[in-house]
């Protein structure tokens, strides 16, 4: 069976110098890949390039049989891609209900909202705030909400633990897995916490100073005191 | 009493005229963070086009639908064929293009149809009705309350109640997250554009012919009056830009009504100079409490 995400030889950055070099992996419907490595490795920008935000100077990309080289940003969210941005990407002159709309605004008809709120309760009960009434878990949520309600086959995810509580990652990484197991839903996971993102992924992948250095499963990662060692510094 | 009463209605029927005009440059602020200084020159020429087709075809209303239509086109025609192109590294430079925009249609309009004033018929009389001794109320007042009204209420409805709404404003805000949720964002920045271009028409349509006539500069008073009354409101509200062309036309009634004529634009500037002072981001602004927030 052919992989929902394979890139190959991605090589991208801002300017003069890439960021990232020669990365290739694979994400498989139904899988949580998580990718891991400290401040500047270059896994925002993986994310940013595979949705299109910065273009590939090299290599490849294909979503579901299809070559993305060229497909513009508005269009990724058609084919089933969802990116979640670091800093969360709540639009804060919005109300928590407008953010969420705008999630399924491309599909027609326009999807019920109702799961989304059965997800998050939260953000049930403040339907109406705007969004920068709200705090940074609850932000967080509708950022992960606003993306299920495009009904996505691949979400990319940056950072959802940033500056949150511990009991609120928590939560958020059980219910990407429920979703996992539930939908079939692909996540790749760029992360700070890599025992939390570890700890509901499939597969781990490290990156330093733009390169993948190592990928393994995610048990092996966390059980061989080797690879914790070398890699992941705990 | 009988004064002021005349003088307050006379400011509200100008100020309707600033409001539409201000909430146009609003309109634009917001998508763009450009302040458009070409929305006057670009309203007198639709209503250049407009007046053409009415003496063409002998219909006002014919004329007027044209005015707006042309103001639809060009205001996409100049976002997507110029202000597209503007590097907005320095806020300046839009600023700059907008200006230079403003020569080249005063200067086309001038060629084509000459730089002397001609006559703009109104399509409702503009005499007063006689309200206990008063003429307070024209016709054609009640047609400009009427027409920028309508024009409130339904960019109102459009904004927040339809999903192309909500694009605009999502783009508007956050357009690179907007754009990872599929919106078109290039495309509702076009839209805005258009919109706010037809808006300016209309305001235009309805001033000119209260005014000397059509000139090709016959907005540039109009417009700074308008100006100030969208940073009066706060350039990134269109509730306080409407309210800022009341303000703005009443007190240019009260002050040429009391004073004489010759000191209102003076008084119109004093207005900006006082708000920028005092409180730049306008009287009814909310972002200065969001920022904090």
């Amino acid at each position: 069976m052919s992989a929902l995400l394979e890139v190959e030889g991605l090589t991208a950055g801002y300017g003069a110098a890439p960021v990232l070099h020669d990365v290739s992996l694979t994400v498989q419907a139904g899988q949580i890949v998580a990718v891991l490595g400290a401040n500047g490795a270059g896994k925002s920008t993986l994310l940013r390039t595979l949705s299109g935000l910065l273009p590939a100077e090299k290599g490849r990309v294909v979503f579901d049989g299809q070559d993305l080289r060229g497909i513009k940003v508005e269009r990724m969210v058609h084919l089933g891609i969802a990116h979640v941005p670091e800093g969360r990407g709540v639009v804060t002159e919005l109300t928590v209900d407008e953010n969420l709309r705008l999630g399924g605004l491309w599909r027609k008809p326009q999807p019920s909202l109702a799961p989304i709120y059965e997800l998050f309760p939260r953000l049930a009960e403040r339907k109406g705030h705007l969004g920068h009434q709200l705090s940074g878990g609850e932000r967080q949520m509708l950022a992960i909400g606003r993306a299920l309600a495009a009904q996505p086959r691949l979400l990319l995810l940056d950072e959802p633990s940033l500056g949150l509580a511990p009991k609120i990652t928590a939560q958020i990484m059980t219910l990407l897995r429920d979703l996992r197991d539930r939908t079939g839903l692909a996540v790749l996971l760029v992360e700070q916490n890599v025992r939390s993102a570890l700890s509901i992924a499939d597969q781990g992948i490290v990156l330093s100073l733009g390169r993948i250095v190592t990928r393994h499963d995610a048990a092996t990662l966390v059980d061989d005191a080797d690879l914790r060692h070398a890699y992941l510094g705990f | 009493m009988d004064r002021f009463l005349f003088l307050t209605f006379d400011g509200l029927s100008r100020g309707a005229v600033y409001a539409a005009f201000a909430l146009a440059l609003v309109l634009i602020w917001r998508a763009a963070r450009i302040v458009n200084f070409a929305q006057g020159a670009m309203a007198v020429a639709t209503a250049y086009v407009a007046y053409s087709v009415a003496d063409a075809t002998g219909s006002y209303w014919l004329g007027f639908i044209v005015a707006l239509v042309a103001g639809l086109l060009l205001g996409a025609g100049v976002e997507r064929v110029v202000m597209r192109f503007v590097d907005h590294s320095s806020p300046l430079n839009g600023v700059v293009v907008a200006l230079g925009l403003v020569l080249i249609i005063q200067g086309v309009l001038g060629m084509v149809y000459g730089n002397e004033f001609r006559p703009a018929t109104a399509p409702f009389s503009r005499d007063g009705f006689d309200v206990g001794g008063i003429a307070l109320l024209s016709n054609y007042d009640l047609f400009v309350f009427g027409a920028v009204g309508a024009v409130v209420v339904l960019l109102t409805l459009l904004f927040t109640r339809t999903p192309t709404g909500l694009r605009m404003r999502a783009a508007a805000f956050a357009p690179d997250v907007s754009r990872l949720l599929g919106v078109p964002v290039g495309g509702m920045l076009t839209l805005g554009w258009a919109l706010a271009a037809a808006v300016g028409s209309l305001a235009g349509m309805l001033v000119i012919p209260t005014e000397l006539g059509l000139h090709p500069t016959a907005m540039d008073i109009v417009f700074i009056s308008a100006f100030t009354a969208a940073v009066v409101g706060g350039l990134d509200s269109p509730i306080g830009s409407v309210l800022g062309g009341l303000i703005v036309g009443l007190l240019l009634s009260y002050i040429s009504g009391y004073l004489g004529a010759t000191v209102a634009p003076m008084a119109v500037l004093a207005l900006l100079v006082v708000v920028l002072l005092g409180r730049p981001d306008g009287l009814f602004s909310r972002s200065a409490k969001a920022r904090t927030a």
